[in-house]
């Protein structure tokens, strides 16, 4: 296997190179800019065999994603932040028409204030659009998810789209080792791209997207519901697939030292790399700490965080991003709610933190595994903020 | 009554068969109808390609026939285009409220 040096940038688009698209439509925003650039520069260098839309704007990336899916293609396309909001009119028709589109996102803030660091405001803000959504830790984990994606959303029970993410500037712009696979492997890996009844053909013409009313919506609804649940097996069986194959298997979720752990916390992306850390400082010391690595947030695997979580004494989730809802950012809900049925329940705690790409740093880890002997269950904390 | 299909029986992907739209009447909607001039028309076909509604006839020869009131939403667009001089082959008629 090739061993390379890369950002979390690269690393999506040298998946992009290799999964060669048949149509690649973007807007440039950062930091996921250099996704679809550097891409741009493979179709320009004739590595790839890609048609290449560069758009004026995400609403119409997105648009031409759609079209480009109905017509039967391989599509990709990338994108951040207030990029993947002004996608936000078209992300849940491409979910309905039920268009297995992969999309790189690189998490960053919303405005306002305008910000370009890493939070996952952006993705939470999409999250109930009917695509499914992986989180990585570092670059390895967003290449090796962005080709497990396509497997994922091509497959006959999910034809959903997915949107893989990575943390803004933390994993997109920071250089690291990564392990590729041969092209050729990622060929036969992926096989050819599939067309579903549902795609244009000027011999059995159909329509798409219709006006649909009280009559039919709610049945149009449905499958999508059905599809969400389905991903969940075929997310686990492509991840283990996957491991078989090239040695890192992929699940829905990690646990770091959690079987035994007393004391834990929840997180997504790059700040799980600093908790274990943290967490293996805090073992030596015979603390039992441990962490649950959420990999997939959408469909969001509630029976297996709970089943993870139910023995743990005390724990925090950690939300890079607030919903503003007044009860604690949108990964606590759906880990309390999960929780609602465990026979034991767990001291549960939030700590909103990191927004606008402020830093957590290990010793703000170790304060938040501290604080956990004495927090009471449905605290939220809004972490580091200034009064 | 004809019973509506179940979400397991729809076809996959938000999607229905072609022309669907031939059975749903909307010409309804229309506050201002087209008026086609058989005498006036030269058979240019502008107002046949401009329609977004597909809503110019043609008869069996493909010579244009009129309109069909049951789909056209009274754009004007017809009218617009129609090159004829000085009055047009096609003039908008308010519709009776
Ligand atoms: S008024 Fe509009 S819809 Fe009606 S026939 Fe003319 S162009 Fe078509
Ligand atoms: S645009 Fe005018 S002249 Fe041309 S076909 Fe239509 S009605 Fe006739």
């Amino acid at each position: 296997m090739p061993v390379l040096a890369r950002t979390g940038n690269e690393a999506m688009a040298e998946a992009m190179r290799q999964i060669n698209p048949d149509v690649v439509a973007a807007y440039p925003i950062s930091p996921a800019t250099e996704v679809v650039m550097i891409f741009s520069k493979f179709v320009a260098d004739g590595l790839v065999d890609t048609e290449f839309v560069a758009v004026e704007s995400e609403h119409s990336a997105m648009s031409a994603c759609v079209g480009a899916a109905s017509a039967g293609c391989r599509v990709m396309t990338g994108t951040s932040s207030q990029g993947l909001q002004l996608m936000s009119e078209i992300l849940p028709i491409a979910s309905a028409l039920r268009q297995p589109i992969v999309l790189c996102e690189v998490n960053r803030a919303l405005s306002g204030p305008i910000n370009i660091h890493c939070d996952h405001s952006d993705t939470m803000a999409v999250r109930d659009f009917g695509w499914l959504q992986i989180f990585s830790e570092n670059a390895q984990e967003a290449y090796d998810s962005v080709l497990q994606m396509i497997k994922i959303v091509e497959d006959v029970k999910v034809r959903l789209p997915g949107m893989v993410t990575t943390d803004g500037f933390i994993i997109s712009h920071c250089m690291e080792k990564i392990e590729t696979l041969e092209d050729a492997e990622v060929k036969t890996y992926l096989g050819e791209h599939k067309k579903m009844n549902s795609t244009l053909d000027l011999t059995k013409p159909i329509t798409l997207g219709s006006l649909d009313l009280q009559d039919y919506y709610f049945e149009h609804r449905m499958p999508m519901a059905q599809a969400m649940i389905e991903a969940k097996e075929v997310i686990l069986k492509v991840g283990q697939e996957f491991g078989a194959k090239y040695g890192r298997p992929y699940g829905l979720l990690e646990k770091y030292k959690l079987d035994d752990a007393e004391v834990a916390i929840v997180a997504m992306g790059s700040t799980c790399g600093t908790a274990r850390v943290v967490i293996d400082e805090l073992r030596e010391k015979g603390i039992k700490a441990g962490m649950l690595k959420l990999r997939v947030f959408r469909p969001f695997p509630a029976a297996e965080v709970a089943e993870v979580l139910a023995g743990v004494k005390s724990i925090a989730v950690l939300d890079r991003s607030d919903s503003l809802s007044s009860q604690g950012g949108p990964l606590y809900t759906e880990v309390r709610s999960a929780l609602y049925d465990a026979k034991t329940k767990p001291v549960l705690s939030n700590y909103i933190y990191g927004l606008g790409g402020r830093e957590i740093n290990l010793e703000d880890l170790r304060q938040i595994f501290s604080e956990q002997k004495s927090n009471q269950s449905g605290k939220i904390v809004y972490f580091g903020v200034r009064e | 009554m004809k019973k509506n299909m179940g979400w397991k029986e729809l076809p996959h992907g938000d999607s229905s068969p072609a022309g669907t739209a031939n059975e749903f009447k909307t010409g309804d909607w229309r506050s201002e109808r087209p008026v086609w001039n058989k005498e006036k028309c030269i058979n240019c076909y502008f107002c046949w390609v401009y329609c977004p509604d597909a809503s110019i006839l043609l008869d069996k020869d493909n010579k244009v026939a009129g309109i069909d009131y049951d789909h056209c939403k009274g754009c004007g667009i017809c009218r617009a285009e129609c090159p004829v001089k000085p009055e047009k082959a096609i003039v908008m008629k308010q519709e009776r409220s």
